[in-house]
């Protein structure tokens, strides 16, 4: 299946950059992932939703050291397993109880990531996990970049269901109730969604950025858009923008991949953010 | 009292025509050890606007999330068509008293009914027809120019009649309002309460509003409840503003708790 990818880029794209194997596996990663990060980031800007979609990270992390110390499962499906159950443990109790919600998300992130320092620095062994912090974009293996294909399309199912109902929560929750919408059972799939997404790509793109990529792309697009369908648009496209232009320059550059990618959304963002008063009607 | 009242549903159920209700039975709520409403009794019948009024903090709009299923309660929720063919829960519509939305959301009124009423996916497609209903539905509320506005750039006036013909679609058993208390000036006010009007009669509805502007619920509303956490005085606006507890409950208001518009209102009913 991959040689397929890799035969279509070799014709397609005859450049030097992509002459690696790596770098043809970054590059489908790249335009799998982007993608999700820049419809999820839709409603987490709206959804006000950034510090918690930050404490994914440090659930991640935490995921991370857990599964090395355990071991037994795979590492990655330990991070999801975890970090998908903080998510879900998170959104109970921000919805039950009375408690702001940043206090809440505050507790636990901490919690999370002093847990998982402890764990890691465990026995002096530090150094073996500061790659979680960074990133590397580039040590994607073949059989998660299929793995990663399941969660794109898992995703894309999960968003025609959920969305519409998740947008009426995020303009208010009365009025989602009065609609018949159980807004916790959406609220969770949502946060799931989220901690899936992180858990699988928080190697690649590192505990210190990966929040960016929840937030930038939706935060520039909200700048010039007027509508639902216009605000995925161009979040979507500048997530994708941004991943690739990120990729080929870190390449040239020899710069982290994640954090390249993350400059430049964020000059999409400032550049968006001069020229909003054009597009808002 | 209500207990005593002639059009009780249970002979609606039976044989009253053109009488659908919704009864409202012992509601208590209780938030920590404090009961924010007790043992409240209301039947509201169809084409008959029914306002709450009362103090801050009487738990007008706990009541409201109380009907809503939003806030716990103790106590049932029934209703009963005028031929008592169906019966069971209440379809609700409900005009939230403010959106606490954040007003740069790139989400237009298309999307937000659509969110509220399709199950199709508003970011990938909208197809004609949904469109041409949409608009439909804002005709009612004559708000039809405004389908392609993004909601932060609505007036507060504007947003009410949206959230209203938002509200009436499906047309409800039972439909709750929750009067801004800013937001919306007299004229939007007005303009508001003439369309509920006009569409009370239209579509029999049943309303439950909650107001703070005494001159409007006196024009308006066919039933006047002053609610003090439990039900103090029910009955029509006259019979109501007539009342002792009523004028001091709102001579207590005009001596503080509520601001100068408040004031006048009273002031303006009893001249009148």
């Amino acid at each position: 299946m991959l040689d397929l990818w890799y035969g279509l880029v070799n014709t397609l794209l005859p450049f030097q950059w992509v002459e690696y194997t790596f770098m043809k596996n970054a590059l489908l990663a790249v335009l799998l992932a982007t993608p999700l990060f820049g419809i999820l980031s839709t409603m987490v800007v709206s959804s006000r939703m950034a510090f918690f979609s930050d404490s994914l990270g440090h659930g991640a992390f935490t995921g991370i050291a857990i599964g090395t110390l355990v071991g037994g499962i795979s590492p990655l499906w330990g991070i999801i397993l975890f970090s998908v159950t903080f998510a879900i443990l998170i959104t109970i109790i921000k919805n039950t109880s009375k408690t702001s919600p940043d206090t809440i998300i505050g507790v636990f992130a901490s919690t999370a990531v002093a847990l998982g320092l402890v764990i890691m620095s465990f026995g002096g062994g530090f150094n073996k996990f500061s790659s979680f912090l960074i990133g590397d974009l580039l040590s994607i293996a073949p059989s998660e970049i299929l793995m990663l294909l399941g969660i794109f399309v898992g995703i894309i199912l999960l968003w025609v269901f959920i969305f519409n109902k998740l947008l009426i929560i995020s303009i208010n929750p009365s009025l989602a109730a009065s609609r018949g919408i159980n807004t916790l059972l959406i609220e969770i799939l949502f946060a799931s969604a989220l901690a899936v997404v992180v858990a699988m790509t928080i190697h690649w793109v590192g505990l210190l950025i990966i929040n960016s990529l929840l937030v930038l792309p939706a935060a520039a697009a909200r700048n010039i858009t007027n509508n639902v369908k216009q605000y995925h648009f161009v979040s979507v496209g500048f997530a994708v923008l941004s991943g690739v232009t990120g990729l080929i320059l870190s390449y040239y550059l020899n710069t982290a991949t994640g954090s390249t990618i993350v400059l430049i959304s964020a000059m999409l963002y400032f550049a968006t953010f001069t020229i909003r008063g054009r597009f808002l009607g | 009292m209500i207990g005593k009242d002639k059009h009780s549903c249970e002979k609606g159920e039976k044989n009253c025509q053109h009488l659908c209700c919704t009864k409202i039975e012992k509601f208590n709520v209780v938030i920590g050890k404090t009961k924010i409403i007790e043992d409240v009794n209301l039947h509201i019948h169809c084409g008959e606007l029914t306002a709450l009024i009362g103090t801050n903090g009487a738990g007008k709009s706990t009541l409201l999330k109380a009907i809503l299923g939003e806030v716990k309660h103790s106590g049932v929720l029934k209703y009963f068509d005028a031929k008592g063919v169906r019966s069971g829960n209440p379809c609700i519509g409900y005009v939230p008293q403010y959106l606490n939305f954040d007003v740069s959301t790139p989400t237009s009124v298309l999307d937000v009914f659509m969110a509220c009423t399709t199950s199709i996916p508003s970011w990938l497609m909208t197809p004609n027809s949904i469109r041409s209903r949409v608009r439909q539905s804002l005709e009612k509320v004559k708000a039809e120019h405004l389908i392609d506005r993004r909601l932060g750039a609505l007036s507060g006036g504007e947003l009410q009649r949206i959230l209203l013909a938002l509200a009436l679609d499906p047309i409800p058993d039972l439909l709750l309002l929750d009067e801004p208390v800013s937001g919306v000036d007299h004229n939007g006010l007005e303009l508001f309460y003439d369309i509920v009007s006009e569409l009370r009669e239209k579509y029999d509805l049943s309303i439950i509003l909650v107001s703070h502007d005494l001159a409007l619920v006196e024009k308006y509303a066919d039933r006047v409840i002053l609610l003090e956490g439990r039900v103090i005085c029910n009955g029509t606006p006259e019979e109501v503003f007539k009342d002792e507890r009523t004028r001091k409950a709102f001579g207590m208001l005009r001596s503080g708790q509520y601001g100068k518009e408040e004031t006048s209102s009273v002031v303006e009913r009893e001249e009148s």
